[in-house]
């Protein structure tokens, strides 16, 4: 290597703060008027710190991630001052913007299939940035393709790509998702900034994914000094990674305090109330106490034995296996949490279960029926007995009917009821929900995530199934609002004494419901039993693996659990 | 967090009717130049619509009277006295037979947008949500009639229908039909690809768990969400409609001045005027054609745009409201091209 890449910036020393934010407001034009996204924001960010800035939706975190590097869309209006070395990003012309970007202050977006282009390959596109800059350098001189193209290899090498001088060459689809995380992460580090912008840099990887971008983060500001603004809703995230962090609530900072501080001793209401939401791994677990799996000897309901879905592959090449031989059973009264990361399969048993997949092959009953060459004229019966609530509430609920015709619907299909028996009947399940029964006269985007999921469990329910299928319930909404809704769930199980099939691909969250947990990897079910004993005490390698990767909010004990399983981790 | 909804911001279904209607509710959103763009068009869509309900009280003659108590019309005259944009050669009034051209037009536009539409919206309901081989070949259907030349299609339909005879119901039919065949799979392809890309919805997949019945999920969940852009081809059809209606009058296809005033017949007898400097014969028609078409796509074009978040303008304290002004230079080059 003739190029040399400065560990350390040195211009960036000692001279005060990298990024300075002072009284930062951010306005949005909508239809609906004017929205103040961001009111009044100030914070610093000094070299080789981490801050994080967390918050629920709609608190402004990402609007403000997106000012310090001049992204924002053409309808908002921002006033107040973002410093990055001096430069003051809201007021300087497009060209020094773009001089800035990159060189010292660079992004790392949420989710990397989008950030890359597949049509180039990660090489060029390192090199991009590169190049936009060329000429700018200190010495002045224009970067060949052959320099660019070995500062690229450098930079994948930075970020632990193994082989970066042939991996330079491959294109995006290459690459796995947390491979391609670690791409983005060398294109922002190209040019060795001395500030990069994580916006929810491992929200949508695996947690054992997420474990090693964190480290690769935390290297980053260990070796090379560089600062690192991290967004985040995952308080396990911040926990893990950031020494000082910022919690905005609603385009407001609520309270800003080393990490440390804040996670012992939250100073503001709103914060220990955001704290006190995040589930913990290993507390408030369902199966506390347990010595046998409950209701074990109630009627089977679900029983797969051998159960295996393959998805046709393109002419010429094999399926994929999505299930593998999946042998479980879930007994009335029972929730059962079915763990695992993407790709595991979980999400195919469900939908299979309600019988929107088909099977392949072993055999699935549900509540005695046959899955296997599922007939949707023999099988719409037993749908009444069946609820499901979907993942994204946002998008389950048809825009066009209020929410009391999408409740009602199920009853209208399977009964016939008068107009005032359904209305009565949806009254009476908005209210089991906590939902105001004039909700029902409300269209899905009048309420909030929280309550169309409320809605939705109320529309699953509302035939008083005997089997509930959750997929994901709670993984599109903000913490707080998860932990209302978890806890709902729980009354209304206990209540109404559904079975329950809880999908999820958080552990904690599946701990709280679930008296007995199945734990999927590839399509296998590698471990099941009781919730209490699998987080405890995982016997499979890759439930270890899957236990010791979750950060829990807590940096003392997570530093701590950090170090326990290094090992594990790396493996 | 700046989540962008999975589905488009519609019209608050909490609003009284009238507010969401879409035009009304588009006119509403809109500002500056777009709006601008919207109102012209409005005005000039207002001013053919109103032309054609009052066209016998607009009108001093019929469309095709050549007398009237004071003896037979002058031909060829200049515009101004009793004729103000003057006579044909056959001795028709001008403006007259312009001012009743637009109940014809306007005929053809009901006939063919309203046969296209059902037909079309059907089909592209069942296609895009059984999928299959009946999708497979609709689609087949749907490229081959593609690649016929409306005005053939229309040639042939006014032979079968009227045996090549210009009646007035032969000739608006022909028109309306030939314009059906064509727009048919316009409208079936966009909502058959709304109903492919809101079949795999949640709401749906939700409806299916509890055992909603295909028609019910058809009618009661796809539908509604699948038609937000009819409006938009509806104008913008609209305007196809005329010009074919007017290239086949051109050709001879059309109606003859007996039976109905139609415009470009009207600009077909007027060619044969230019070369003496006779411009009053072509120049109304042709401006007739020009302006409706113009106004429709207007409307058409400014319905797009208001109904994409990133396209439409907003007002904004001290900020710009501005929509892209080559919008409106591009809907006048598209009415353009699309004349023969």
């Amino acid at each position: 290597m003739t190029i040399n890449i400065d560990p350390i910036k040195d211009d960036a020393g000692n001279s005060g703060p990298v990024l300075d934010i002072d009284h930062l407001k951010v306005t949005f034009a909508t239809d609906g008027g004017d929205v103040h996204a961001v009111k009044d924001v100030s914070l610093q960010v000094n070299q080789g710190e981490v801050v994080a800035i967390v918050g629920e939706s709609g608190s402004g975190k990402t609007v403000t991630a997106k000012t310090i590097l001049g992204l924002l869309p053409e309808t908002a209006t921002s006033s107040g001052a973002v410093l990055i070395n001096g430069n003051n990003v809201i007021s300087v012309s497009a060209a020094r913007l773009r001089e800035i970007r990159g060189k010292d202050v660079a992004m790392v977006f949420q989710e990397p299939s989008t950030a890359l282009n597949p049509v180039f390959t990660v090489g060029w596109q390192i090199a991009e940035g590169l190049r936009a800059h060329a000429g700018m350098g200190e010495d002045g001189h224009r970067i060949s393709r052959r320099e660019a193209k070995l500062l690229a290899i450098d930079a994948l090498r930075r970020v632990g790509i193994p082989d970066p001088e042939t991996r330079v060459n491959y294109y995006p689809h290459q690459f796995s998702g947390g491979q391609k995380q670690r791409v983005v992460i060398a294109a922002a580090l190209a040019l060795n900034p001395g500030l990069i912008v994580a916006d929810e840099p491992t929200t949508a990887l695996d947690v054992t994914v997420q474990a090693e971008i964190l480290q690769l983060l935390r290297d980053l500001r260990d070796i090379y000094g560089t600062s690192i603004v991290l967004i985040t809703h995952n308080m396990g995230v911040v926990a893990d990674l950031a020494d000082r962090v910022v919690v905005m609530y609603q385009g407001d900072v609520v309270e800003e305090a080393p990490s440390r501080v804040l996670f012992a001793q939250p100073k503001q209401e709103y914060t220990q109330k955001l704290l006190a939401a995040v589930p913990h791994l290993g507390r408030n677990s369902a199966s506390e106490g347990m010595k046998e799996r409950a209701h074990q000897h109630g009627k089977v309901l679900v029983e797969a034995k051998d159960l295996t879905i393959e998805y046709p592959g393109r002419l010429g090449s094999p399926g994929f296996k999505a299930v593998d031989r999946v042998s479980f059973t879930l007994s009335e009264g029972e929730v059962f949490g079915l763990v695992g990361e993407s790709g595991s399969g979980k999400t195919t048993i469900g939908r299979a279960i309600a019988g929107l997949n088909r099977t392949t092959g072993g055999s699935l009953k549900v509540l005695d029926y046959e899955m296997l060459n599922l007939k949707e004229r023999t099988f719409k019966p037993h749908r009444k007995d069946i609820g499901f609530v979907f993942q994204d509430p946002a998008a389950s609920f048809n825009p066009h009917l209020t929410i009391g015709d999408c409740v009602a619907e199920p009853l209208i299909i399977h009964g016939n009821p008068t107009p005032a028996q359904a209305r009565q009947r949806v009254r009476e399940l908005l209210e089991s929900v906590q939902l105001p029964a004039s909700y029902a006269g409300r269209y899905p985007h009048e309420l909030s995530g929280g309550q169309r999921q409320r809605a939705s469990l109320a529309r699953a329910l509302i035939l008083n199934p005997k089997l509930l299928i959750a997929d994901e319930p709670t993984s599109a909404l903000d913490v707080s609002v998860q932990a209302k809704v978890l806890e709902l769930f729980k009354e209304i199980q206990q209540e109404f004494g559904f079975a329950a099939l809880f999908i999820s691909h958080d552990l904690a969250v599946v701990d709280i419901l679930s008296h007995w947990v199945g734990v999927l990897y590839k399509g296998r079910l590698v471990e099941q039993g009781l919730g209490r004993v699998v987080m405890n005490a995982p016997q499979h390698d890759y439930t270890r693996r899957l236990i010791a990767s979750l950060p829990v909010p807590d940096p003392e004990e997570q530093a701590r659990r950090r170090e326990e399983n290094r090992a594990l981790l790396t493996t | 967090m700046s989540t962008v909804s999975p589905l488009p911001i519609v019209a608050d279904p909490r609003q009284p009717l009238f507010k969401r209607l879409p035009v009304i509710s588009h006119f509403n959103k809109s500002v500056g130049l777009q709006r601008g763009m919207l109102v012209a068009g409005l005005v000039l869509t207002g001013i053919f619509i109103l032309t054609a309900l009052l066209a016998p009280l607009i009108a001093p003659f019929g469309f095709s009277q050549i007398s009237d108590a004071d003896g037979s019309f002058p031909t060829q005259e200049p515009p101004g006295g009793k004729h103000i944009w003057g006579t044909t050669v056959g001795g028709y009034d001008v403006f007259s037979r312009v001012v009743w051209g637009t109940q014809t037009a306007i005929m053809v536009i009901i006939v063919a947008v309203v046969m296209s539409i059902f037909i079309g919206v059907i089909l592209g309901l069942v296609s895009g949500y059984y999928g299959g081989w009946l999708d497979r070949v609709l689609v087949v259907v749907a490229d081959a009639v593609y690649a016929f030349p409306s005005l053939l299609v229309a040639i042939v339909m006014a032979i079968v229908i009227s045996g090549g005879r210009s009646s007035l119901i032969g000739g608006i039919l022909a028109a309306a039909i030939s314009i059906t065949v064509v727009f048919i799979p316009q409208y079936f392809r966009v909502i058959r690809a709304e109903t492919i890309r809101l079949k795999a919805e949640p709401f749906v997949e939700s409806a299916k768990v509890v055992g909603a019945s295909n028609i019910r999920i058809m009618t009661r969940h796809i539908y509604g969400n699948a038609t937000r852009t009819l409006p938009l081809i509806f104008t913008l059809n609209a305007s196809e409609a005329i010009l074919t209606l007017a290239a086949l009058g051109f050709l001879g296809f059309g109606i003859e001045p007996t039976s109905a005033a139609e415009w470009g017949f009207d600009l077909n007898k007027a060619l044969a005027d230019t070369t003496s400097g006779i411009w009053w014969t072509g120049v109304f028609p042709g401006l007739a054609i020009v302006l409706t078409v113009l106004g429709l796509t207007l409307v058409g074009e400014s319905i797009n745009d208001l109904n994409d978040p990133r396209l439409r303008g907003r007002k904004r304290a001290g900020g710009k409201g501005g929509a892209d002004a080559p919008t409106a230079a591009q809907a006048a080059l598209e009415a353009e091209a699309r004349t023969l």
